[in-house]
């Protein structure tokens, strides 16, 4: 038993984590606030890096590695904020939709109607995957007839809504529907821990430099605790998430309530963690300018992504 | 990153099961929970059986009686011994998962010589002597003073919230050395034989109800100089070494015994009437278990990256004060979910109408203390500041 990365893992993670320095430095991802929601450079240079294709066989053209790898990938993404359908285009590729269409959002919608049918990044996708309680399929986006809303609450997530989702190619059966769901869960919740822990160290910098009463604010123990509670809360979730990865590989059958479990912590603690960056940076906190908003947008879009805490917290007391 | 047992792990897992399924099984029963001797006697008798069937100090040196093997198989073990039902480490607590690892990593030969063996065969019982009246978060503040004349030292002052102190045969005692020295300077760490002259203990009744605790009052007992477990005035760093074993993994009996305390209370949930309906068609209650279930799970994923990091040679560091800051919250919310679902059935603690009132009830007592015990909740919050965070120090 062995919970902590490997040496190649490390590296997996360093490489992407230099690809993400170069490609999405705050100032970039902030300067897709006023253009495409998918930058077509940046998301060729994650696709050429494989970050969508982790999972995908070799002699299917995909990297060969396991859920495992994936979810250190993914926190990383989480940690940059990088824009885009991250999750539904490696999604995609693990079902074998694979270029042309390079840009690939998802949809979840139940036979039992949830809310408003929204679909994210209609203005930069190539295909949209559907997922039904009962089948996999795939839509062109142009057959859809959506109305685009324009003030998202995450700028960097646009969406659309749409009446009804027409009939495409079916892909894959219940059980790829099942396991997509699984898979999904698992890597927004590690987008989750991404920003859990970013909102950390953005929140640790500023208590470190900002004075009031003549000291820095991080020596006042009522701003350590916020700060001390965020890094516990982001620890015990990331544990929680990297278990699940791993259990998705070594043992699928039974990895459903590890990923539950692990999509109930991530969510919780980015959200957690984001409301208490901002609290730390006091008024500027409030502003468009710090980053914690957009941190903080960002986790309540994945929230609603492959279940909500509650829905969760629902399907592990179901098991008792 | 590898969560399978190896071949080996199997074996021993396998191995274990089938001797904790028998032994679990051919216990005596449980003694009454105020019977403190009796207490005594069935802990370390079961401490006993483990050593004789060398399953001991899983992680402890071969050469000191224990298996010599590594943490996951220690943490195998408690993983099964959950499983089977297997009893709580109660009276070994202090000796085994304090003074045991600390005289393993500080003590001298001589020390492990006499104390380690004795420990797994459950023959001592050890109690802690670090809390004082005036020294309680700031422990290093500590005013009982040790003044060397010739090869002892003579100890006078008073200690704390010392659990077991009626029934221990050995005390981890904390001394001043150097009065003149900074106070974390000059801190020795001592091992207190509890029957010495000039040790008088006075039972020290808790909310429980119950007399687990007790004061000690210490009127120039006199403790061999061989009987310090590092160097003189060093024993702030040591007592340092304790605290990580106390915060690492000592909690991995009560989390997993947490396991099964949400299953009861889900149990005793879809029982306890509410009007035409259960506790359990409450969608509120439903969640709030579903999520303490889901924090447990989180607690115990960091329990096994913790135990990896040992296994791989390394320190634990902060990640057991972020264990100890979650997992109090965690018993606290299990606690009030309890009392919630019990609603006026919690008001006694005797069992009614077959539902396990006493345990939910005391375990909501105990709940209240577990972000005091150990380093308060608040402590170990400026422990994760300053050490993971590296913040600086209030002033």
């Amino acid at each position: 038993m062995d919970l902590e990365p490997n040496e190649l893992q490390l590296e997996l993670v360093d490489t992407v984590r230099r690809l993400c320095a170069d490609r999405y430095p705050m100032s970039a991802v902030r300067a897709h606030l006023d253009g495409a929601s998918v930058n077509a450079t940046g998301w060729r240079a994650l696709t050429d890096a494989g970050v969508f294709s982790l999972t995908t066989p070799e002699e299917r053209g995909g990297v060969g590695l396991g859920w495992a790898d994936a979810a250190l990938v993914y926190q990383e993404l989480g940690r940059w904020l990088v824009p885009g359908p991250l999750v539904a285009t490696h999604l995609a590729f693990s079902v074998g939709i694979t270029p042309p269409a390079e840009v690939v959002s998802l949809i979840e919608v139940p036979t039992v109607e949830h809310g408003p049918l929204l679909v994210e990044h209609l203005d930069a996708i190539d295909r949209l995957l559907v997922l039904r309680d009962d089948r996999v399929e795939v839509v062109d986006p142009v057959a859809l007839v959506a109305t685009s809303l324009d003030r998202p609450l995450d700028a960097h997530t646009p969406r659309a809504r749409v009446r009804s989702v027409p009939s495409g190619e079916v892909v894959g059966d219940a059980a790829r529907a099942a396991s997509l769901r699984l898979h999904g869960a698992m890597l927004t919740a590690s987008l989750q821990i991404g920003i859990a822990g970013a909102v950390t160290a953005l929140a640790v910098d500023y208590a470190l430099g900002r004075e009031q009463f003549g000291r820095p604010i991080g020596s006042f123990q009522a701003i350590k605790h916020l700060l001390a509670d965020m890094h516990a809360r982001a620890e015990v979730a990331r544990a929680m998430v990297d278990t699940a990865a791993v259990l998705l590989d070594q043992s699928p059958s039974t990895a459903w309530s590890a990923v539950a479990a692990a999509k109930a912590l991530a969510g919780e603690a980015a959200l957690a963690n984001a409301k208490s960056a901002i609290q730390v940076h006091g008024g500027m906190g409030f502003t468009w300018e710090v980053d914690a908003q957009l941190f903080l947008k960002r986790a309540w879009v994945l929230d609603t992504h492959f279940g909500s805490p509650d829905v969760h917290a629902e399907s592990l007391a179901a098991a008792l | 990153m590898d969560l399978r047992d190896t071949p080996d792990e199997a074996r021993f897992r396998a191995e274990v099961r089938e001797w904790l399924a028998a032994a679990v099984t051919s216990l005596p029963s449980p003694p009454d929970r105020d019977d403190w001797p009796g207490r005594r006697a069935f802990d370390t008798a079961w401490q006993r059986r483990q050593f004789d069937a060398g399953y001991a100090g899983i992680n402890w040196p071969a050469e000191y009686g224990g298996r010599g093997a590594s943490p996951t198989e220690q943490l195998i073990f408690a993983e099964e011994a959950q499983r089977a039902g297997a009893p709580y480490v109660g009276h070994c607590f202090v000796s085994l998962l304090h003074a045991g690892p600390t005289i393993i990593a500080e003590g001298t030969d001589e020390q492990k010589a006499r104390h380690l063996p004795a420990i797994l065969r459950g023959e001592h019982v050890w109690c802690q002597g670090f809390s004082e009246p005036n020294a309680g978060s700031d422990l290093a503040s500590l005013r009982t003073r040790a003044v060397r004349d010739g090869d002892h030292y003579v100890v006078t002052g008073q200690k704390i919230w010392t659990s077991y102190a009626q029934n221990s045969d050995f005390c981890e005692l904390l001394v001043r050395t150097d009065p003149d020295a900074p106070k974390h300077r000059g801190i020795s760490w001592l091992i207190m034989e509890m029957n010495s002259p000039g040790i008088e203990i006075r039972p020290l009744r808790t909310m429980e109800g119950t007399e687990e605790f007790c004061e000690v009052f210490l009127d120039e007992v006199r403790i061999p100089v061989a009987n310090r477990v590092g160097s003189e005035n060093d024993g702030w760093r040591v007592a340092n070494v304790t605290f990580s074993f106390e915060r690492g993994t000592a909690f991995v009996p009560d989390l997993l015994q947490s396991f099964d305390l949400i299953r009861a209370l889900a149990q005793l949930a879809r029982q306890v009437n509410r009007g035409a309906a259960t506790a359990w068609d409450d969608a509120g209650v439903r969640r709030e278990l579903g999520h303490l279930q889901a924090i447990a799970d989180g607690l115990w994923a960091l329990t096994r990256r913790n135990v990896s990091i040992a296994a791989r040679g390394g320190t634990i560091g902060t990640a057991g004060s972020a264990f100890k800051v979650q997992f109090t919250e965690f018993r606290q919310k299990l606690a009030a979910l309890s009392m919630r679902v019990l609603d006026r059935a919690a008001l006694t603690m005797d069992d009614l109408d077959g539902w396990p009132v006493a345990d939910l009830v005391y375990g909501q007592l105990f709940a209240i203390q577990t972000s005091i015990a150990a380093g308060t909740s608040q402590i170990q919050r400026n422990i994760i500041a300053e050490r993971a965070l590296g913040l600086p120090k209030e002033r």
